[in-house]
């Protein structure tokens, strides 16, 4: 089997939420940290499709940002076709490295320059990166850009608020395409929108997938959206990866209680007037996460074990679970 | 059946502005019963939102309700005076808006906000009032009602925020309740917390509640009817098990193709092709024809009305009777 083409391993990013030194030594405040990502692990193989989910707060925007160097890691390494990314960034390597990955934003009305026109701004990275020579080579490649993400070449022409929510995300995707990158990272790239928009953004998306062999990070909430993009799934808590399985275990059988509860807390157009069984409390302020495993507090299956000892991501039956629940089989 | 309990009438809501009026809402006509959620889903720009605001009379100025007729239990509303309305308001009408914190005033807490609207409908004591207080806390799932209710907004959580809210909204034991967008900002897991307590306090008060919402899962969890609004006009209306399963508009069949099922594994998601006309620029005939596979020279000019098509009503000169 080929190397996969990223792997990351015990990736930690701590933010420093201190109060300002003055406030620290008058009012004597403690300094505080957030450990937005506490040591996650994971790989994803050429031209599949990794996605993680979990709730706001999560950490999941966190690690799409340290994948593609928006953030430095404050622990563990991430690796790109081999490279170690936090070496090759700072080398002179950099610029051809950055060429293979891109990235998609949220928001297609704050990720777009709005005084650019979508020329310039699905140009810029080709210019970035020395790949065109001529401005008319560089208005004949985001033409075909253009038309590839179904928008008309014309369009090049138009300011960012000339066109729809959708039409803003699909530049956003001719943007990212622009330098003919390997994986694309994409942090909640539909959820701006409307579910028929969100149709047309996720099929362009698949399609790209097929035709050029993308290898996609799929940051999202929305667990359907999930199941319908994603060929393995992670599932994200405090910061934490609790299960990675592949996309068809995850939803047959999930292990994790709270992947559990996640699932029976979907509302699903297909079950009207189902009672679903409400997740119990809510996520703990992670300023001050609870000990043991972080979910304790709103986990049914929970005994002393899980208050106390931090239970590990360990293979189980196929899949990657953090429970001890699981590992011991008390989990059902 | 008995009288409804909200009635709106070939409601027309218009936005005068320099370069002509825009009819943003356009023949709008629903009703609910007592004790009845009905659903109005559409996407941005739908009207959905609107359509509540017309109804609380909360229209941003200059919009106004240029025809139609609104009615509570019988009564006229849509032309009562700014005083009356407010008293109506709060009264017989509960609003709960998106979000929770602008909803709330940063600067009292929850008790004090709780206590002044109570006072202002109801004929009770200060004492009296804050008691009321702890008890609509506590009813809606609020931990130690007692405590929380000397904390101020920032103190709590987004599904706490909200729970607040909701909380204010049934001060005055309303008989409506017109919620906008309730979950929207929540996550899913909070989202369902808040959906029970809305059903439970419709089941328990015999309220009726109006869920604006662009989420069709929130509908098909929460509603016992659902109004599917395009381009300001209501494109079909029906129980929500029709609408959901044998959706007669082909907007409506659309919307839900679009959908990433839990259940059901298709390679591509079914997509209607551009976006909804904006005001500016309404197609003539039905504002659906140039997005529809259906669409005739008939759709071009002639405008459909809403009719009947099994259980439901969709206004389609070629609505889906097969199944889709």
């Amino acid at each position: 089997m080929n190397r996969p083409l990223v792997e990351v391993e015990d990736l930690a990013k701590v933010f420093d939420v201190s109060p300002p030194w003055l406030n620290r030594v008058v009012e004597r405040k403690p300094r505080a940290f957030v450990h937005a990502v506490d040591g996650v692990s994971f790989s994803i193989e050429r031209g599949r499709t990794l996605a993680l989910v979990g709730e706001s707060g999560c950490g999941k925007s966190t690690i799409a940002r340290l994948l593609v160097g928006l953030y430095g890691a404050t622990r563990g390494v991430v690796r790109f076709d081999g490279n170690d990314m936090a070496k090759s960034l700072t080398s002179r390597q950099a610029l051809p490295l950055r060429r293979r990955m891109q990235m998609i934003f949220q928001d297609p009305y704050a990720s777009l320059n709005p005084r650019w026109k979508v020329l310039d701004i699905v140009a810029e990275p080709l210019r970035e990166h020395g790949l065109v020579d001529s401005d008319a080579e560089a208005r004949g490649r985001v033409g075909e850009l253009l038309s590839s993400v179904g928008l008309n070449p014309a369009d090049a022409e138009k300011f960012p608020h000339q066109f729809s929510g959708g039409q803003r995300q699909r530049i956003s995707i001719a943007r990212a395409l622009a330098t003919q990158p390997e994986f694309l990272v994409c942090d909640e790239p539909t959820s701006a929108l409307d579910v028929s928009v969100q149709a047309q953004v996720l099929n362009i998306m698949k399609d790209l997938q097929r035709e050029r062999g993308l290898t996609y990070l799929f940051i999202s909430h929305n667990l359907a959206v999930v199941r319908h993009v994603a060929d393995q799934v992670g599932v994200m808590y405090l910061g934490r990866l609790v299960e990675v399985a592949d996309k068809a275990e995850l939803f047959a059988r999930p292990r994790h209680p709270y992947t559990r509860m996640l699932l029976d807390a979907i509302p699903d157009i297909h079950m009207t007037g189902r009672a679903r069984t409400p997740v119990q409390g809510e996520v703990p302020n992670p300023l001050n996460p609870p000990s043991g495993c972080s979910f304790h507090p709103r986990c049914p299956l929970a005994n002393d074990r899980c208050k106390a000892e931090r239970p590990a991501l360990v293979p189980v039956q196929g899949v990657r679970v953090a429970c001890h629940a699981v590992e011991e089989g008390r989990a059902g | 059946m008995t009288e409804p309990l909200l009635d709106v009438r070939h409601l027309r809501v218009e936005f005068p502005t320099r370069r002509g009026t825009l009819l943003a809402l356009d023949d709008i006509s629903l009703t609910i019963s007592a004790g009845e959620i009905l659903g109005v889903v559409g996407e941005s720009g739908a009207g959905k939102s609107l359509t509540g605001a017309a109804i609380i009379g909360l229209l941003d100025p200059p919009g106004r309700i240029a025809a139609g007729e609104i009615r509570l239990a019988g009564r006229r509303i849509d032309n009562l005076p700014y005083e009356q309305m407010r008293r109506v308001r709060g009264r017989e009408i509960g609003a709960v808006f998106q979000d929770p914190l602008t909803s709330l005033n940063p600067l009292y807490t929850v008790g004090q906000q709780l206590v002044e609207t109570i006072t202002t409908h109801l004929d009770l004591s200060a004492a009296q009032a804050r008691r009321r207080a702890v008890e609509l806390l506590a009813s809606t799932g609020i931990p130690a009602p007692e405590a929380r209710v000397d904390h101020y907004p920032h103190q709590f959580s987004g599904g706490m925020r909200q729970r607040v809210v909701i909380a204010l909204a049934l001060a005055a034991e309303p008989k409506l309740i017109v919620a906008d967008e309730p979950t929207t900002a929540l996550d899913v897991s909070i989202q369902a917390q808040i959906i029970a307590l809305l059903k439970k306090v419709c089941r328990e008060q015999g309220a009726a509640v109006m869920l604006v919402t662009h989420d069709m899962g929130v509908i098909a969890e929460a509603c016992d009817r659902v109004a599917v609004m395009y381009a300001g006009r209501v494109a079909e209306i029906g129980p929500v098990a029709d609408v959901i399963h044998r959706p007669a508009h082909p907007y409506t069949a659309g919307l839900m193709g679009a959908i990433p099922a839990m259940d059901a594994d298709r390679e591509r998601l079914l997509q209607i092709d551009g976006a909804m006309p904006r005001l500016t620029a309404m197609p003539p005939g039905c504002a659906f024809h140039p997005r529809c596979g259906r669409a005739t020279d008939r759709c071009r000019v002639d405008r459909p009305e809403l009719a009947a098509v099994g259980q439901t009503q969709a206004a389609c000169w070629h609505a889906v009777t097969e199944e889709v």
